[in-house]
């Protein structure tokens, strides 16, 4: 085991960890944020997608203790003083979500695009969201809710 | 809003009242739960297709850090009544091997389970379960549906002569005259690919125990709770009054949770045996191996038409790949699709065959659409065939053979309700603007461009709302089909759904609200929905074939009905009025011709406390009602896909998307539109991306979402779709199925615009789907 010291949704976190975990379980299983969800096995499918330092990370692509000393935020965080983050209002208001469980990485993905590009192509949005997978929605509304959250 | 305003929710785009705890992280997935003392299993799979099973280790594995057990089938077959369910054995001629939940003698796919480790954490689970050493004989495999067929192909299960499950069959007309007479034949082979449905949220399953009392809770990312109860009791011995299965936030199912699988059946025992809770969670390259898998047929289609090109008669001869074990409705999936391979049209005979076969894969079952995919997909083909046969265009030939008057008796034998196929195609048209693209076609061919356009339309007919009981007892089916639905008024105001039928992204909570709020006459936000826990909502037959809304939506209007008439009963009554004398609209009864009035909610307040009811009635104002629907829904529409093909790489491109469905009256357009889109996304990937690819040793090539490509954003366009509407005349709501259109009619469309832009070189046919490899090995053999 090995204590990492990072800050998780804006409140400093301590954690023992093993060295072979996943950022994704410990977020998951240590700390209980259950919002980042498991999709797949290959770093393929972006459910787990979070923000690190606000940039978006699969959060299975990164050990544990890589996160030591960053800034992490969640699904969970994302949401300030009981008011939706605007990508997530969008994606309410243009149903760019079904089942919701790649909803969190999605969103996440999202919000990490809207900072580098505020104003992006449909084109832009659809390579940006490449690493995100969605069984439901075909995608068609989670761009709607892009662009909308975009000019929001 | 004053009670007596007219609202109307139905018809609205209402953001769905899902998504606020999706959206912020407080999804309940089954993963996110947890109890205390939890243990966690790990299952063991057979690297091998097909082999026997000599012997099993389980010391190491038993002695690993952490382990509390280990378990083989032989150790766990005292739990089994019986194997695993199917629940529609088709045919007098079936053959059901018994599937039992861990492999007693032989693997018989790679990720047929031979054991089960439980230790403190999954990790420490997955590391024990490396350790189990299992010893096996290889047998040979047999993966390819027709070399399953052959002489002397390796026997899946003994008692299954020549790999055969069973044949089933359905004719009507005088088939072998038309074919004698027809001036045109057209005889078309095609290939539909075995798909992995991948769901985002793979299974999981967390089950809880009470030692004292035998009670048995299941949490499980399933799509049918209430069956799953059954089946426990089935395979269990379990008193089915002990079992309460849970369906929390479900991520997603397409077909491939509507099954009992074997982990419910090892997990289950296994908690019982502990006395402790145990959770199961699937890794995605463990689904692509032990969660169902979709279609795998050869079709053989044959139509037989006069000179002009009107078709007389059809017939089909399937081989459908069942995979190693019949699952919960294997058998039965290409019988979903055994009426429909007349599509739309107007035919006089009919002739459909099916033959199931077993092969060593991961069995296969129901996938979006099932059956009716594979039936519109041949049919939208071979029609083509027939229009380049008889020179007419894509478009002509559909108009001149359409069912134009309705309710119409199919050749196949069911009656279509309602429809209006010209429509549909006369707004697509317009959307696509057909000429414009026609010309742009016409013109990149004349200049030879290396990136060619072509068209492809699909006008689809689908039944789904499963389904009549009375005709699932005709096919042998082992259930119902109807549904339940109780609406419950408590005594401050608020309203309670109770479905029977369970969500997993499709937004029962919204679309079943807003029936309610505008019979009931209450807010939006006060209706409440209450879904997938068998202790919370006891009845229902639960998710799949597209039947929510048209057989437990329709189910909740007549409970409003139902709610509603009591509470005019009491209305009357408190206002000393007769009945034939009050009005009711908006959620209050009035007076007619005075001022006087009482609205449902103080109706509920009334029947709670029930100081002053009429004689004789109960107390309570809630009503459930069970709806056995009287005929199929019937879906249909017009699906255009416009693609470029790159001559020089095969790359396929699919620039436009075009569908306008007739899905009756439309609840939410929102969630309507969703539907269609997320479906059209499927049906897409089938046609130029997904398949599941087996070795010759059946192992499963694209065993991961590395190598199965399930589309990103990246690989799609935005859709343009709109609706035409022919109210369903079977329900009171108009309404029809939605959740598989899209899935069932763009494969057909898709593939139909590669071949129509491949028309120059005289290609005419395209396996799925249509790789780039494909596409360019295709333009080379016919430029040799």
């Amino acid at each position: 085991m090995r204590r990492i010291s990072f800050t998780v949704n804006g409140a400093a976190r301590e954690v023992d960890v093993e060295p072979r975990e996943l950022l994704v379980y410990v977020l998951r299983e240590r700390l209980g944020l259950t919002g980042t969800n498991v999709g797949c096995d290959t770093s393929s499918c972006g459910s787990c997608t979070v923000l690190v330092s606000g940039e978006s990370v699969k959060s299975c692509t990164m050990l544990g203790v890589q996160a030591d000393g960053l800034d992490v935020t969640t699904i969970e965080g994302l949401a300030t003083g009981g008011a939706l983050h605007p990508v997530q209002q969008a994606f309410h208001e243009h149903h760019g979500l079904q089942c919701g469980f790649c909803t969190p990485g999605m969103v996440l993905a999202s919000v990490s695009l809207l900072a580098e590009t505020p104003s992006p192509s449909e084109a832009e949005i659809r390579e940006a969201l490449e690493g995100n997978l969605c069984r439901c929605t075909g995608y068609h509304n989670i761009v709607r809710a892009v662009q909308a959250a975009a000019s929001a | 809003m004053a009670a007596t305003e007219q609202r109307s929710y139905v018809g609205a785009p209402v953001p769905r009242k899902e998504d606020a705890r999706l959206l912020t992280g407080q999804g309940t997935f089954v993963d996110n739960l947890s109890r205390p003392g939890m243990l966690h299993a790990v299952i063991v799979r057979s690297p091998h297709a097909h082999a026997r099973i000599v012997g099993i280790d389980t010391s190491r594995a038993a002695a690993a850090e952490g382990v509390v057990a280990v378990y083989t089938g032989e150790d766990l077959k005292s739990e089994w009544q019986a194997g695993l369910p199917c629940f529609w054995p088709v045919s007098e001629d079936i053959v059901m091997p018994t599937h039992w939940p861990l492999a007693l003698d032989k693997a018989r796919y790679a990720g047929d389970g031979v054991a089960v480790v439980v230790a403190e954490t999954r990790a420490l689970a997955k590391d024990a379960a490396e350790l189990v050493d299992v010893s096996y004989e290889v047998l040979p495999a047999v993966v390819d549906i027709e070399e399953a067929l052959a002489d002397g192909a390796p026997l899946v299960h003994d008692e299954a002569a020549g790999n055969r499950c069973y044949t089933w069959s359905l004719a009507a007309g005088e088939v072998e005259k038309e074919f004698a007479d027809a001036a045109v034949t057209v005889s078309e082979r095609y290939r539909q690919q075995r798909l992995i449905p991948a769901a985002m949220e793979p299974r999981a399953l967390l089950v809880d125990v009470m030692p004292a009392t035998g009670d048995v809770t299941v949490y499980s990312s399933t799509q049918i709770p209430h069956i799953m109860r059954t089946a426990f009791t089935l395979v269990l011995g379990i008193p089915e009054a002990k079992v309460r299965v849970v369906a929390p936030d479900v991520g997603g199912g397409f077909g491939s949770k509507v099954e009992v699988y074997a982990e419910d059946m090892i997990v289950v025992p296994i908690a019982r045996r502990l006395g402790r809770p145990v959770k199961w969670v699937e890794e995605r390259s463990e689904a692509c191996l032990a969660t169902i898998h979709g279609r795998d047929v050869v079709q053989h289609i044959e139509l037989a038409a006069t000179a002009e090109g009107k078709i007389r008669a059809v017939r089909v001869r399937l081989k459908a790949a069942m995979g190693s074990y019949l699952q919960a409705v294997t058998p039965g999936v290409p019988l979903l699709g055994a009426w429909l391979y007349g599509g739309c049209y107007d035919l006089a005979a009919y002739d459909f065959l099916c033959t199931g076969v077993f092969t060593t894969t991961t069995p296969t079952d129901a996938y979006r659409g099932a059956g009716r995919p594979e039936a519109t997909y041949a049919i939208e083909r071979a029609i083509d065939a027939l229009a380049r046969k008889v020179g007419k265009d894509p478009v002509e030939i559909r108009r001149l053979n359409f069912i134009e008057e309705f309710p119409f008796t199919l050749a196949s034998g069911l009656e279509v309700d309602a429809g209006d196929f010209h429509a549909a195609l006369d707004r697509a048209l317009e959307i696509l603007d057909y000429d414009t693209v026609r010309k742009e076609q016409a013109e990149r061919r004349a200049s030879g461009a290396t990136r060619q356009l072509g068209v492809g339309f699909s006008t689809y007919i689908e039944m789904c709302g499963l389904a009549p009981s009375r005709i699932l007892g005709a096919l042998n089916y082992g259930g119902g089909g109807w549904e339940s639905m109780s609406i419950r008024c408590l005594p401050t105001g608020t309203v309670q759904i109770v479905s029977g039928t369970t969500p997993h992204g499709q937004g029962h909570a919204t679309t079943f609200a807003q029936i309610v709020a505008d019979k009931l006459g209450v807010d939006f936000d006060d209706v409440e929905f209450l879904f997938g826990d068998t202790a919370v909502s006891p009845t229902g037959f639960d998710t799949y074939g597209s039947r929510s809304l048209p057989v437990g939506g329709v189910a909740l209007w007549h409970a409003s009905e139902k709610v509603v008439a009591k509470a005019k009963a009491i209305a009357a009554h408190t206002l000393e009025a007769a009945e034939d004398d009050l009005e009711y609209a908006g959620g209050r009864f009035a007076v007619r011709g005075t001022d006087r009035g009482m609205t449902v909610k103080e109706c509920a307040f009334a029947a709670w406390h029930a100081h002053n009811l009429p004689d004789g009635m109960e107390p309570g104002l809630e009503a459930q009602h069970v709806y056995d629907p009287p005929n199929f829904s019937w879906p249909s529409g017009c699906h255009i896909a416009l693609v470029e093909v790159d001559t020089q790489t095969g790359a396929v491109f699919l620039d436009r998307y075009v569908a306008v469905d007739d899905v009756g009256r439309v609840v939410n357009p929102l969630v309507v539109d969703g539907q269609v889109h997320g479906g059209i996304a499927q049906g897409v990937a089938q046609a130029l991306w997904e398949e599941a690819v087996y070795d010759s040793d059946g192992n499963l090539a694209t065993g991961s979402l590395l190598s199965y490509l399930v589309p990103s954003a990246a690989e799609l366009p935005s859709y343009e779709t709109d609706r035409t509407e022919t109210p369903s005349p079977t329900n009171p709501l108009g309404v029809k199925g939605v959740g598989e259109t899209g899935a069932i009619a763009s494969t057909p469309a898709v593939i139909n615009a590669v071949i129509d832009a491949l028309a120059p070189y005289g290609i005419t046919d395209m396996d799925m789907p249509a790789s780039p490899e494909r596409v360019w090995r295709a333009l080379q053999e016919v430029a040799k």
